[in-house]
C-alpha cells in the first residue's frame, strides 16, 4: 500500500514541479498524446494477444438448467444454449454485474453451523463506481467537442438535478468519491481482502481518488481558467494543440494523473474491462453436446489403449467368462496373459465378488 | 476414519485461529511456506505407475522415480524450473482461459468464502483468489514487465522449490468444483487454473498415486479399479442374485461386449464394485429390464470416470477415447452414461471436441418413448437421468412410490453436472416421481451453488481424511440442517465419487444419513413384471409397512 501511495504522491509532485518550471507544453500536450497512444495501442495489443490463444474447449460455467428435454425449462441467461442467449448473459454480466449480484457471505458459528447471507454491498458500490466513472468521462467530452452535443447537456442536467450550490453539484462526483472510498476501505478493513491486496490493487484506487479530488477542487473550490482549458482540450482533440494563458498547476496535476491512468491501464488488472468479454466460462454457449467445437491443436495421434491390445492381454480370461471375442483363442492356449505391461495387477483386479467396504475409495491401499 | 475425532473437529473449525474464525495472519502470504506432515498430503505416484503412463504419453509425467513428499529432495530433474516455465509458456499459448485468467483478476475477494476448503480450513491460501495467485505470482515474475522489474512489490516471484511445494499442497486442496467461478464477475474459473497447475506439476514428475494408479488401471483394464474383464462381469452378475432375492425376478438382459446392441451403457466402474454404488447399478439394470432396452456394457470401456482429467488434457483424451472407439467397434447407435460427476464434465464439455466426431453413431433416440435427444445431437451420449426422466414423463415406468417411504430424501447436486453441464431439474423430477419424501437443502448449498463433497478430483484417498472432512463440512452441514428439520435420512446424488466420499462424510458428520444414487430409488420403486411381493429394498432393508405396500401403491404410475 505504501508503495502505491508514494507513487501517486510522486506523480502529483512531478506534475506540480513541471508546471512550476513552465513545462506546460510537455504536460499539457506531449504527455496526454503519448498516454492516449499508449492506452489505445496497449489496449488493442492486449486484446489481440489474448485472442491469439485459442479456446480449445467449450467450458462455460453453467449456472442454471441446461437445454435438454422439451418440457424441462431451460435457464436461458445462466445457461445459454444459443448465440443470442450468450449475448443476454454477457450484457447482464457487463452492464449489471450479474455474477457479483449473487454474492453471499459465509460465517461459521458454534455447532459447527455455517450460515450464508446475501451480500450486495460490493455489487452496489462496484456498480456505482463504474457507472459514475462512465458518466464523468461522458461529461468531460464537453471539453473536447465543439459544439457540445445535446446529450452531454442532458447528462449534466440530470446529474445536477438537485440544483445544490453554485456551480451545481453533480451527484456522480459525490457518489464516485464515496464508491472509491468504499472500495478502498473494504480492502483495508476486511481481513480476507486486505490479505490478498497489494500495490497493484491500491495504486489504481489512489490514482483515481487523486484524479477525482483534483477535478472536484477545480470545479467547486479553486477556480481555474476554464476558457484556456477548453482551448487546450479542443486543440488536443483537433490535433492543433495550443496553450494560452496561465491555466494553473492544479489542472496540470489532474491531466498528468489522467495520463498516468491511461498509460497504466493496458498493463494492469484494469484490463478486466477488455478481458471480461473474452472469458470462456461466460462467453460460450452451453451447447457442447449439440454442436461440435473444434480444438485447433487437437492431437489425433493420442489414441486410446486399443481394444486389440486389451483383448490380447485378457483373451483367455474373456473366453473363460464367455465374453465375446474378436479373435478366437489359438487352439494351443497361450501361456499366461502378458503381465509385463501391468502397472499393478493388484488384489483388486482379482477380487472375485463385490467386497463392499473396500470400495472404490482406496485402490492405493489394495497393494 | 479421520485422525481427529468429530467432537474435537467441531470445536476446531469454529475456535481455532483461522481466517474463517477472524484471526489475521501475521505474515504476508508470500513470506509463508508450507510444511508437509502426515495427513496433509497425498502419497506420490509409484515409480511403476509413472513408467507405465510414460510409455503411452512420453514426457508428460516426469521422470519415474521413488520420492517422498516430506523430504527436501524430490529428486526433480535438474532443469525442472525451466520445464515448468516452458510448460507455462506453452499453455498460455494454448489456452485463452489460462492467459485471460492470469491477467484480469482484480482481487475483489468475492470468491474468497465460496470455497468449501476455505470454509472448512480457514487457510487463506484456500481462498480461490489466493490459490490462483500462487500461480499468478510466478506468471507475473516471469512473463510480465511489471513483475520482472518490480519483483515482490508487484507480487511477482521466481519459481523455487518452496513455490513448487506450495503448488503441490494447494492445487491438491482444490477439487475443480467451479463454485467460485459462479460468483466471479469475470468468470475466472479456479478449476482451469488448478488444471494448468496440475499439468505443470506432472511435467516435473509431481503427481499422486491415488490419481495416477486408477488412471493407469483405466487405461489397461478399462476401469480404475483394475478389474479384469472376467472379474468385472462376475461382479456385475453377482448383483443379479441380489436383485432376484429382493424382487423375485431374474433379470436376463445383462450382457457384455455384445455387437449390434442399440445402446452402449457406460458407468463409473465403482457401481459394480462398491456399496452404495452397487445398489445404483441394480437400479440401472431394473430400469433397462423394465423397458426392454437393447443395451450392452463393455468391459473394455468399463469406466466412465476419467482420472486423466485430474492430470492433463492428454491423458483425459486418451482415456475418454475408449468410449467412441468401443461404440464404433460394437456398432451401437448411441451411448448412455451412468451417474457420475466428473465423467459428465468430460463427456459434456470435452469428449466430442477431443475424440469426435462420432460419425458412426446416430442422434440418440429413446426406443421406448421416441424422444430424440437433440441436446446430444453431436456428442451422441445421453445421461441416465435425462433418459429416465423422459421415461417417467411418458408414463413408461410402473412406479410404486411408497416403496421409498422409509427414506426421507434430499438431493446433492454434484459439482460437475451442475456447473459443468447444467443438469439440475432431471434428477429432481425423477426424485419427485419415485419417492414421497423429498426435501431440498438450503438454497445457497444446492443447484449451481452446490457444495463439493470435499474429495473430488482424486482427493478421496485415506491419507488426508481430516482435510476431506473439513472440505466436506459445508455439504455435511447443509445435510444436517435438513436432517434436523425434516428428518432426512438419505442423501441422494448422481456421482460415483460422491457415493464413496459422501458415505465417509456422513459417517463422520451425520452418522444417521445414508447415501444413494438416484437410480437406486428408481429401482426400489419399479414394479417389475412377475415380481414377488416386495418387503425389502435393494439393500435388503425392510420397507415401511412391509406387507401392505402392494395394496396401496400398485396403481401409481408416473404422473
Amino acid at each position: 500500500m505504501k508503495h502505491a501511495f508514494l507513487a501517486v504522491i510522486a506523480l502529483i509532485l512531478i506534475a506540480w514541479l513541471g508546471s512550476l518550471v513552465g513545462l506546460d507544453y510537455l504536460f499539457g500536450v506531449v504527455f496526454p498524446y503519448l498516454a492516449f497512444a499508449i492506452f489505445l495501442g496497449g489496449f488493442i495489443y492486449r486484446v489481440i494477444n489474448w485472442a491469439k490463444s485459442p479456446v480449445p474447449f467449450r467450458i462455460p460455467t453453467t449456472s442454471g438448467q441446461e437445454k435438454s428435454l422439451d418440457w424441462v425449462k431451460q435457464d436461458k441467461l445462466d445457461c445459454p444454449a444459443t448465440f443470442w442467449q450468450v449475448v443476454g448473459r454477457m450484457l447482464l454480466e457487463v452492464f449489471a454485474f450479474r455474477s457479483l449480484f449473487k454474492n453471499t457471505k459465509a460465517e461459521i458459528h458454534d455447532g459447527p453451523k455455517l450460515v450464508y447471507g446475501s451480500s450486495k454491498w460490493l455489487w452496489l458500490f462496484g456498480l456505482a463506481f463504474h457507472y459514475c466513472f462512465l458518466i464523468i468521462v461522458l461529461r468531460h467530452m464537453r471539453l473536447f467537442l465543439n459544439p457540445v452535443p445535446a446529450f452531454i447537456g442532458k447528462i449534466e442536467f440530470f446529474d445536477g438535478l438537485f440544483q445544490i450550490g453554485v456551480p451545481v453539484l453533480y451527484q456522480t462526483d459525490l457518489i464516485f468519491v464515496g464508491a472509491v472510498t468504499f472500495l478502498f476501505l473494504r480492502r483495508v478493513l476486511i481481513p480476507q481482502v486486505k490479505y490478498i491486496s497489494f500495490a497493484a490493487d491500491y495504486f489504481p484506487l489512489f490514482l483515481i481518488f487523486a484524479i477525482a479530488a483534483t477535478g472536484i477542487l477545480m470545479r467547486y473550490f479553486i477556480r481555474v481558467d476554464i476558457v484556456s482549458i477548453k482551448q487546450l482540450t479542443v486543440g488536443l482533440a483537433t490535433f492543433s494543440p495550443a496553450i494560452s494563458g496561465d491555466i494553473g498547476s492544479l489542472f496540470y496535476i489532474h491531466l498528468f494523473l489522467v495520463s498516468a491512468l491511461l498509460v497504466y491501464f493496458p498493463f494492469s488488472k484494469l484490463m478486466h474491462l477488455g478481458g471480461v468479454f473474452l472469458s470462456p466460462t461466460r462467453n460460450l454457449a452451453n451447447n457442447n453436446r449439440m454442436v461440435r467445437h473444434v480444438n485447433p491443436w487437437n492431437d489425433p495421434s493420442i489414441k486410446p489403449h486399443s481394444y486389440a491390445a486389451y483383448e490380447d492381454e485378457f483373451r483367455q480370461f474373456m473366453a473363460d467368462a464367455d465374453i465375446p471375442l474378436e479373435k478366437e483363442l489359438e487352439p494351443e492356449p497361450e501361456p499366461e496373459p502378458a503381465a509385463e505391461e501391468a502397472p499393478a495387477a493388484g488384489a483388486a483386479a482379482e477380487t472375485p465378488k463385490p467386497a463392499a467396504d473396500a470400495a472404490a475409495e482406496t485402490p492405493a491401499e489394495k497393494e | 476414519m479421520a485422525d481427529t475425532k468429530v467432537d474435537q473437529m467441531s470445536v476446531n473449525v469454529v475456535k481455532e485461529p483461522s481466517m474463517m474464525t477472524g484471526a489475521i495472519p501475521r505474515k504476508e502470504w508470500l513470506d509463508t511456506t508450507v510444511t508437509f506432515k502426515p495427513g496433509n498430503y497425498c502419497y506420490p505416484a509409484k515409480k511403476s505407475i509413472v513408467e507405465y503412463l510414460d510409455k503411452g504419453l512420453p514426457g508428460l509425467f516426469g521422470v519415474p522415480r521413488e520420492w517422498t513428499v516430506e523430504s527436501d529432495d524430490w529428486k526433480l530433474p535438474e532443469n525442472w524450473v525451466e520445464i515448468i516455465l516452458q510448460g507455462m509458456r506453452e499453455r498460455l499459448d494454448k489456452f485463452r482461459s489460462f492467459k485471460v485468467f492470469m491477467d484480469i483478476c482484480v482481487r475483489c475477494g468475492a470468491c474468497a468464502d465460496k470455497c468449501h476448503f476455505f470454509l472448512g480450513t480457514g487457510d487463506p491460501k484456500n481462498m480461490p483468489v489466493l490459490r490462483a495467485e500462487l500461480l499468478r505470482s510466478v506468471y507475473r515474475g516471469n512473463f510480465t514487465k511489471a513483475g520482472k522489474i518490480l519483483g515482490s512489490i508487484a507480487r511477482g516471484r521466481e519459481m523455487t522449490f518452496e513455490v513448487l511445494k506450495e503448488w503441490f499442497m494447494y492445487f491438491y486442496q482444490c477439487t475443480e468444483c467451479r463454485r467460485c467461478s459462479v460468483f466471479c464477475p469475470y468468470g475466472i474459473d479456479t478449476a482451469e487454473i488448478t488444471m494448468m497447475a496440475r499439468e505443470l506439476l506432472h511435467l516435473v514428475g509431481v503427481g499422486t498415486n491415488w490419481i495416477l494408479e486408477p488412471a493407469a488401471n483405466s487405461n489397461r483394464t478399462g476401469n480404475h479399479l483394475g478389474l479384469q474383464p472376467h472379474t468385472f462381469k462376475q461382479n456385475a452378475e453377482f448383483l443379479l442374485d441380489d436383485i432376484e432375492e429382493v424382487t423375485g425376478v431374474r433379470l436376463n438382459s445383462l450382457n457384455f461386449n455384445r455387437k449390434g446392441a442399440e445402446v452402449l451403457f457406460v458407468i463409473p466402474s465403482a457401481d459394480v464394485f462398491a456399496e452404495p454404488g452397487i445398489f445404483t447399478f441394480m437400479g440401472y439394470l431394473l430400469i433397462f429390464e423394465h423397458i426392454g432396452l437393447d443395451y450392452t456394457i463393455s468391459t473394455y470401456s468399463s469406466e466412465g470416470g476419467n482420472f486423466g482429467s485430474f492430470t492433463n488434457n492428454e491423458l483425459m483424451k486418451k482415456l475418454n477415447g475408449k468410449m467412441y472407439a468401443e461404440a464404433k467397434r460394437l456398432g451401437v447407435k448411441w451411448i448412455l452414461g451412468g451417474e457420475c460427476g466428473h465423467m459428465w464434465r468430460v463427456v459434456h464439455q470435452y469428449m466430442e471436441t477431443m475424440n469426435g466426431p462420432p460419425d458412426n453413431l446416430e442422434v440418440p433416440r429413446s426406443p421406448i418413448t421416441g424422444t430424440v435427444f437433440e441436446n446430444a445431437a453431436a456428442a451422441k451420449m445421453v445421461h441416465i437421468s435425462e433418459f429416465t426422466a423422459d421415461l417417467i414423463k411418458h408414463n413408461k415406468l410402473k412406479i410404486d412410490k411408497s416403496r421409498n417411504d422409509h427414506r426421507v430424501v434430499t438431493f446433492h447436486d454434484s459439482c460437475n453436472p451442475s456447473r459443468g453441464m447444467g443438469m439440475l431439474e432431471e434428477p429432481r423430477y425423477i426424485l419427485q416421481n419415485v419417492c414421497n419424501n423429498f426435501y431440498e437443502m438450503p438454497e445457497n448449498t444446492i443447484r449451481e451453488q452446490t457444495f463439493c463433497c470435499g474429495s473430488g478430483t482424486g482427493l478421496n484417498t485415506g491419507e488426508i481424511m481430516d482435510l476431506r472432512m473439513r472440505g466436506g463440512l459445508p455439504r455435511a452441514n447443509a445435510v444436517k440442517y435438513v436432517e434436523e428439520k425434516h428428518g432426512v435420512n438419505m442423501l441422494s446424488c448422481i456421482c460415483a465419487i460422491d457415493r464413496a466420499t459422501l458415505l465417509a462424510l456422513m459417517e463422520y458428520w451425520n452418522p444417521n444419513v445414508g447415501v444413494c444414487g438416484i437410480s437406486e430409488l428408481v429401482g426400489n420403486a419399479l414394479i417389475m413384471d412377475g415380481e414377488k411381493e416386495r418387503d425389502q429394498d435393494l439393500r435388503f432393508e425392510e420397507l415401511l409397512g412391509a406387507g401392505q405396500a402392494g395394496e396401496s401403491g400398485n396403481n401409481e404410475e408416473g404422473e
